[in-house]
């Protein structure tokens, strides 16, 4: 295995007020390296796009931030991540809190074959978050609320999530990872398989969650980037090519290939 | 993967960019040609000149609206971002000021029509002509700029409008003089000084496309900027 160090990443990859610090952070897939020495801050209650070509690396990296790559066999992780200054990496953490801490939400919505209920009261129940049933009930409306969802589906709560129309499986998607009160929510292409309404909706409801959260996404459309992040991260073959304001990186970008890529020259 | 960075993968893409441009480096000879003919009219006195100048206005504000449709349509289809935003913002921006530059050669035809006829024809018309060479001068410099994206030279170009407006001032003196000397001139005179001004501004327009050129090139949004700041925030 080797590891390329030394590149340069243009811009602004770290922040005062860090949530997730990950430094040198080289991932491979048994002797594939498709992460290669990335260093990079993700500040609280930020929303931070990470974008590239397919295959560049995002989701790989974004997988890394809650320890989702551990369930697959030849994938191993090198260097440092922090979740509030605490090693995520170490062995004396236990991932069923962390994941609970830094939640997740992808590409296809994927909600359990249950009840809206019971697919928003499955984590808290697991995790004890509540000990009575007005507890949970109290969890489920405020999460569902939260994620925009409540009014719509309030008087049908024992109907099955997977009845909902995509736009709204995704967001019970969100309220499930809401609803375990976590501090980070990851979403990886949250809405590729979403129609322009719902994924509006989807924008729309990102913005609110930044008040509570720290947000990561990894997205291919780059006017969702634009229109829903803070900061954007420019993967490329691995590399962490650029990080800058995201009204910078969309006007005038420092690297080449941040030109290239969001002006539609290669991808 | 294409590393060529200078073609789009969309090919129409390209062309859109490159027929924007084109289109306004048109637009730009053709108002560069307007003031030209427009400051000759005041010297010549060729009163089919000004007659043409001020028929062909026409076209460039047809052009104008033309070349700024087009850049929303590349807006709209295209959502261009960085280099390719900035040119499309910038041309927007740039024939907004190709068109009020033709609306002043056109001012200046009209007011050559009685310049010309008048008996004091000859104030001012030193002045009148080495403005009128600067301008255009500065113009062809801006549009020049733009085409080669040249910082350096847009920057030459917004030096040059500090002189002319220096120019401009002094002229003012000269008429208020001969004013001042026979009350009888200064109706004259007036005429004259909205010809300045309308030199004046040309020069103001040619300007604002230098900065259009700075903020395509580098980023850097320097309207409202003096030319000291200017000179910094270019050369960081």
């Amino acid at each position: 295995m080797t590891i390329l160090k030394n590149h340069d990443t243009k811009g602004v990859a770290f922040v005062d007020d860090a949530k997730l610090t990950a430094r040198h952070v080289n991932v491979f897939y048994g002797d594939k390296q498709a992460i290669f020495d990335v260093s990079l801050d993700v500040g609280a209650n930020e929303v931070i796009a990470l974008i590239g070509p397919s295959g560049c690396g995002k989701s790989t990296f974004l997988r890394c931030l809650n320890r989702m790559n551990d369930t697959i066999d030849r994938c191993q992780v090198q260097g440092d991540i922090l979740l509030d200054g605490e090693p995520i990496y170490d062995g004396s953490m236990d991932v069923v809190p962390l994941r609970a801490r830094v939640g997740m939400v992808f590409q296809k919505p994927n909600p359990f074959p249950k009840s809206i209920y019971d697919n928003v009261a499955y984590g808290p129940r697991l995790h004890g978050l509540a000990t009575t049933r007005v507890e949970l009930d109290a969890i489920v409306e405020y999460s569902l609320q939260r994620a925009g969802l409540w009014n719509e589906v309030k008087d049908r709560l024992d109907a099955p999530g997977t009845g909902l129309s995509g736009g709204q499986q995704q967001r019970l998607c969100i309220a499930r990872t809401i609803a375990v009160d976590p501090e980070v929510i990851l979403m990886d292409e949250p809405c590729s398989a979403l129609d322009p309404i719902a994924t509006a909706k989807i924008e729309e409801l990102i913005d609110e969650l930044r008040e509570n959260y720290t947000i990561a996404i990894v997205t291919h459309s780059m006017q969702q980037a634009a229109r829903v992040s803070q900061r954007t991260a420019y993967f490329h073959m691995g590399q962490l090519v650029e990080v800058n304001p995201t009204e910078q990186m969309f006007t005038t970008p420092e690297h080449t290939l941040t030109e290239a890529y969001i002006t539609g020259r290669f991808g | 993967m294409d590393m060529n960075f200078n073609q789009h993968i969309s090919a129409q893409f390209n062309a859109d960019l490159e027929t924007i441009r084109n289109k306004m480096m048109t637009m730009g000879g053709l108002v560069e040609r307007q003031i030209a003919a427009a400051i000759d009219a005041i010297c010549d006195g060729d009163s089919a000149v000004v007659e043409e100048v001020i028929r062909r206005e026409d076209e460039v504000d047809r052009l104008e609206v033309a070349i700024d449709n087009a850049c929303t349509q590349v807006l709209v289809l295209r959502q261009p971002a960085a280099s390719d935003l900035r040119m499309v913002i910038a041309v927007s921006r740039v024939v907004r000021d190709l068109e009020r530059m033709g609306d002043e050669a056109c001012k200046i035809a009209i007011h050559a029509r009685e310049y010309t006829q008048s008996s004091h024809s000859q104030i001012c018309q030193q002045a009148i002509r080495s403005m009128g060479a600067e301008v255009v001068k500065m113009l062809t410099g801006a549009l020049d700029a733009f085409a080669r994206a040249d910082v350096s030279d847009a920057v030459d170009v917004v030096r040059n409008d500090k002189l002319v407006d220096q120019q401009y001032a002094s002229a003012l003196r000269e008429l208020i003089t001969y004013m001042m000397e026979d009350p009888r001139s200064i109706s004259q005179a007036i005429n004259i000084l909205w010809i300045l001004r309308a030199i004046e501004r040309i020069g103001d327009h040619a300007r604002n496309i230098s900065e259009q050129v700075i903020y395509l090139v580098s980023g850097t949004d320097v309207r409202h900027s003096s030319l000291s700041e200017i000179e910094e925030r270019t050369q960081q």
